[in-house]
């Protein structure tokens, strides 16, 4: 699955609104996966349904086969897989696994905090 | 040349050198090539260092690129550690000798969703290893990993395939573990390595610490399964392998002076054999430190190393006081031939002082070296440690042919013979040094206690230190025993005495008897004169008899004429008939 999906909208200083109003920030994630491996699959389609159930037009999501850029795991700090990486909104958090726990999947990025208030 | 020497020890299974000190020889050649280690141990016992010199001298001296993995600390802080040791990472990184990849994990970051493995750092090391073409790999420390991610199961399972991979990878690795409560390491990772497990330790005992290393296991090769001491310094590691050795050092039959003519004298004339172990034993202050001055600068006029370690004073005092008998060391110290190593024996564990001894040797590289004194080394109970690191000491030193000349105090109550922190059968010559106490004083005397393969004088002599220097004297052994100092003195003084008076004696009955025979003579002369006077007497008798006879023969015919011619032959015919 050498997939690389980017959808970027909207320029900085929107994004820097968007930060500070809770439950409409931009997210920024990056989801790194091992070539097609069951689990890489997994993930990939646990997280699109949470995304766009959840965070429907305002994320960004790339995804990386870590064979294929070797490199990035060192840069990223990787050590599972999969891992997701919210770069956006903060806090910094890593997501890891196939994302078949939705509870663990929201609250990893924080919206499961949101919903519950 | 060094690696085939090592592989030909070990046919069935090839080894890895380590390049760190004395480590090689204890596994006969260095790690499992190929296979992961365990490196284990407590908090600040060195594993990172192991691990880290592990890579760097891999680097430069075997060519062997490798790569860190570390799960503490980050790339910044570990160049920084090791460049107190005189590693240079951030230039073996620059010639990709070595690659630094820190796995910085934050639990608080980190959420579970599901199923994982560890293919990230798989992915991680594999591009590492491949970038700089490593052939070695330390994994320092991995358990970080268990506080990192929660799930045990998956951790384990994967830390399997880790090894497993690295395996197959043909990379010889190490992998460092926190030490468990009782297990060697505390997520139990000795399950999955198996290889070659080594324990490292750090001990206090009295207040002093001190290193040690073991290899608790190693699959298919022999290695030494003591404790061994080892040392951490500017130079990285040192193991010590002093254990290992055997007793099979050459023996020379080469005889070096003592320095004091009146000792070699005692020992066949020569002095003591090179590469034996001398030790001079005796109570406070009779003068050891005196014999082994003597010992250093004898051998530095001979042109010799000596390497003097004083764990008593300190090198100028020292030298003061030896000044005062005469004995000058400062110019061979400038020289360079004689170099003094002063610590205090509770600066550090027995091992330690071991290990610098070992490192200050293998530095200097003397012929000839004094440990003064031996036995301040007995802090406590520890006699029989002690024993064990000077044996180690005697043996390292024999197999490099090094001369060593240990002092012993002795306290005044034990027995002199015993006390020596029992190291006497490890010794080849042993002076005694002891004090004789008589008549109020105290006085010095030395015997040759024993030595080995010479006929060494029995006797004891005493000990004087004058302003030149030590001098052995003939102690007076007599009817009386043995008198020293001013008793000594007195009693030369008295016999010298003696033997005036029996000369005199001797000269009186000469005189007597020319005396007695003056007299004899005498006696015969005046004998001599009375016979003579007697006989003169008896002639004159003798002449007056015969004149009378003459006389009256006269007178009767003097009558016989006055009678007339008729009666003129009667009284003669008268007289005749």
């Amino acid at each position: 699955m050498k997939e690389k999906k980017t959808k970027v909208k909207g320029s900085t200083t929107k994004l820097d609104l968007k930060t500070s109003e809770p439950g409409k920030e931009k997210y920024i994630l990056r989801l790194y996966i091992t070539g097609t491996t069951n689990r890489s699959v997994l993930a990939l389609t646990n997280l699109k349904k949470i995304c766009e159930e959840y965070l429907e037009g305002r994320y960004e999501l790339e995804v990386i086969d870590l064979y294929q850029m070797p490199s990035l795991a060192k840069d990223e700090q990787i050590i599972a897989a999969p891992t997701l990486i919210k770069k956006l909104p903060l806090p910094f958090r890593r997501i890891i696994g196939d994302m078949s726990n939705v509870e663990k999947v929201l609250m990893g990025l924080d919206i499961k905090k949101v919903k519950d208030l | 040349m060094k690696k085939t020497e090592l592989k030909t020890l070990n046919k069935n299974l090839i080894k890895s050198p380590t390049g760190i000190q004395g480590f090689d020889e204890i596994t006969g050649g260095g790690l499992p090539k190929g296979r992961p280690t365990l490196v284990c141990g407590g908090a600040g016992c060195g594993k990172t260092l192991f691990g880290m010199e592990f890579l760097v001298r891999g680097a430069i001296q075997f060519n062997e690129p490798g790569v860190f993995m570390s799960f503490e600390e980050t790339n910044e802080e570990l160049t920084k550690n090791v460049a107190s040791l005189g590693f240079d990472l951030e230039d073996l990184i620059k010639h990709k000798k070595i690659a630094l990849d820190h796995v910085y994990i934050e639990r608080s970051e980190i959420e579970e969703t599901g199923e994982y493995d560890l293919e990230g750092l798989f992915i991680r090391l594999n591009y590492a290893i491949d970038s700089i073409g490593a052939k070695r790999v330390v994994l320092d420390t991995i358990e970080s990993l268990f506080a990192g991610l929660p799930n045990q199961l998956i951790l384990r399972a994967e830390l399997r395939r880790l090894f497993r991979w690295l395996k197959d990878k043909g990379v010889t690795s190490i992998i460092t573990g926190e030490r468990g409560e009782e297990t060697l390491t505390r997520q139990g990772l000795e399950e999955y390595v198996s290889d070659c497990v080594i324990m490292l330790d750090h001990r206090v005992t009295e207040q002093t610490s001190t290193r040690r290393l073991r290899v608790v296991k190693y699959r298919g090769s022999m290695h030494g399964t003591n404790e061994y001491p080892f040392l951490i310094d500017e130079n990285g590691f040192s193991v010590l392998p002093v254990t290992s050795l055997g007793l099979e050092h050459i023996v020379s039959n080469e005889r070096i002076s003592s320095g004091i003519t009146e000792l070699d004298k005692m020992l066949e004339g020569k002095g003591y054999f090179r590469g034996s172990t001398v030790l001079v034993s005796g109570t406070a202050g009779v003068g050891k430190t005196s014999v082994a001055a003597h010992f250093a600068e004898a051998a530095c006029k001979r042109g010799e190393r000596v390497l003097f370690f004083c764990f008593e004073e300190s090198p100028n005092q020292l030298m003061r006081n030896l000044r005062s008998i005469g004995i000058k060391l400062e110019p061979w110290m400038r020289k360079g031939l004689l170099q003094f190593q002063a610590t205090r024996p509770t600066l550090y564990g027995l091992e330690m002082h071991l290990a610098v001894t070992h490192k200050a040797v293998n530095a200097f590289k003397p012929d000839i070296v004094i440990l003064d004194p031996i036995n301040t080394f007995v802090i406590g109970d520890k006699e029989n440690e002690v024993k064990t690191m000077l044996m180690r000491i005697v043996d390292f030193l024999k197999a490099k042919q090094i001369t060593a000349l240990f002092t012993s105090l002795t306290s005044g109550e034990s027995a002199l013979e015993n006390s020596d922190v029992g190291i006497s059968s490890l010794i080849d010559t042993w002076l005694l040094l002891r004090d004789i106490e008589l008549n109020g004083e105290r006085n010095r005397g030395m015997y040759v206690l024993k030595s080995r393969g010479m006929a060494n004088s029995n006797q004891i002599r005493e000990f004087i230190l004058t302003d030149h220097g030590v001098e052995l004297r003939d102690v007076y052994v007599g009817a009386s025993g043995v008198l020293t100092g001013s008793a000594r003195v007195a009693q030369e003084a008295l016999e010298n005495a003696e033997v005036l008076t029996r000369k005199q004696d001797i000269e009186r009955k000469k005189r007597e008897l020319e005396r007695k025979r003056k007299v004899l003579e005498a006696q015969i002369a005046s004998l001599y004169a009375d016979f003579e006077s007697e006989e003169s007497e008896a002639i004159k008798m003798i002449g007056t008899e015969q004149n009378m006879t003459k006389r009256l023969e006269q007178d009767k015919i003097e009558m016989a004429a006055s009678r007339k011619s008729a009666i003129e032959n009667s009284p003669t015919s008268k007289l005749k008939k």
